[in-house]
């Protein structure tokens, strides 16, 4: 039983349970605002795409450790 | 060497099944880096290594691919600049480099760092086009990426923030700038915890922007392997249009994240080089 193995895994899961759920919160939110305003649809492409890199640069750190952890 | 094809992929295939019957060490043996081309089933090449004065240099992978992308760069744009100078007008492909040039200028040099902004912009276009190409060179088979090693963008990162610095303190003072970083109108009693927080967020910023590049070109590449590795986990080739079918998906998303880390790497330098010259709390 490697219980390193083990967090790796549930760690990961975890992680993409936060930023699934953070990268739904903002495409709710860009499209809400999208079909309010259309003629800002760029803009609001441009500000989704970004905060979404930033957010999946989170979930990455820790994936980073999960990487470290499984491969004791 | 093979000379007979059909050896090479028999060959090819037992060895890779051997190898993922024993876990998924090899997926992490094929992202990292090694003191050799690989190119199986077609060969290797060995690559030198140097003893420079006790140290041991190796020339691996990563570094002939970091110099193809730097080659590939000093072309692409010094060809550009030299038709710049000789007549304003660009061909198909100067006209190309420019959109992207422009880009950075107009749409993350300006806004973000405010006045004085032409200072920065070369280091900025280097960064931008170094990532993007490296990031794209990592897409063609057989080849590496460059960006996926922490090393490098490490290096990138550190180079980013001393930008950053020598900005911010050319601008304002050495000792302004340490001043400027806190914000004005504090209690007293705040300020050693403010001082604190302040100067570990100088370094913390560049150490994300190193994380966030490496994790996700090395993320994007784990699991194509993953994915190309599950045929020989599950040790038959009905999985295969499955597997394939998603690889390319994710080789095609790759392509987004590749342009979109560039492009999140300059700018986030370009946000915190406007911090520090602009200091305005």
């Amino acid at each position: 039983m490697d219980l390193a193995h083990l967090a790796a895994g549930i760690g990961a899961a975890l992680t993409i349970i936060g930023g699934g759920f953070g990268i739904g919160k903002l495409a709710a939110a860009a499209m809400e605002a999208t079909g309010r305003q259309p003629e800002a649809g760029g803009g609001i492409r441009t500000s989704m795409i970004i905060a979404a890199a930033l957010i999946e640069g989170i979930s990455l750190f820790a994936l980073v450790i999960c990487f470290i952890l499984a491969g004791k | 060497m093979y000379t007979d094809s059909l050896k090479a992929i028999t060959d090819t295939t037992a060895a890779a099944h051997e190898q993922a019957s024993q876990g998924s060490g090899w997926i992490l043996h094929h992202v990292t880096d090694g003191r050799y081309l690989d190119f199986t089933p077609f060969g290797k090449i060995d690559l030198p290594v140097f003893n420079i004065g006790g140290y041991e240099l190796a020339i691996t992978r990563h570094t002939i691919f970091m110099w193809v992308a730097a080659i590939i760069l000093l072309i692409m744009l010094i060809k550009t600049a030299q038709r710049y100078k000789k007549t304003k007008i660009p061909n198909r492909f100067t006209g190309a480099i420019e959109v992207l040039i422009l880009f950075v200028r107009d749409e993350i040099a300006k806004p973000s760092i405010g006045s004085g902004y032409e200072k920065f912009v070369p280091y900025l276009l280097t960064t931008f086009f170094f990532i993007l190409f490296a990031n794209f060179l990592g897409l063609i088979p057989f080849s590496a990426t460059v960006t996926s090693n922490i090393s490098l963008t490490a290096t990138l990162a550190a180079i980013s923030f001393v930008v950053t610095q020598w900005g911010g303190m050319k601008k304002n003072g050495v000792f302004g700038y340490f001043k400027g970083l806190i914000p004005h109108g504090i209690p007293v009693f705040l300020l050693p915890i403010m001082i604190v927080v302040e100067v570990l967020g100088l370094f913390t910023k560049p150490f994300a922007l190193a994380v966030r590049l490496f994790a996700n070109m090395i993320a994007g590449h784990i699991v194509i392997y993953a994915l190309i590795g599950l045929i020989f986990a599950m040790g038959t080739l009905a999985v295969a249009p499955v597997s394939v079918g998603m690889a390319l998906f994710i080789n095609l998303l790759e392509i987004l994240v590749a342009s979109l880390q560039a492009y999140i790497f300059t700018m986030l330098s370009a946000v915190f080089i406007g911090m520090a010259v602009h200091q305005e709390h």
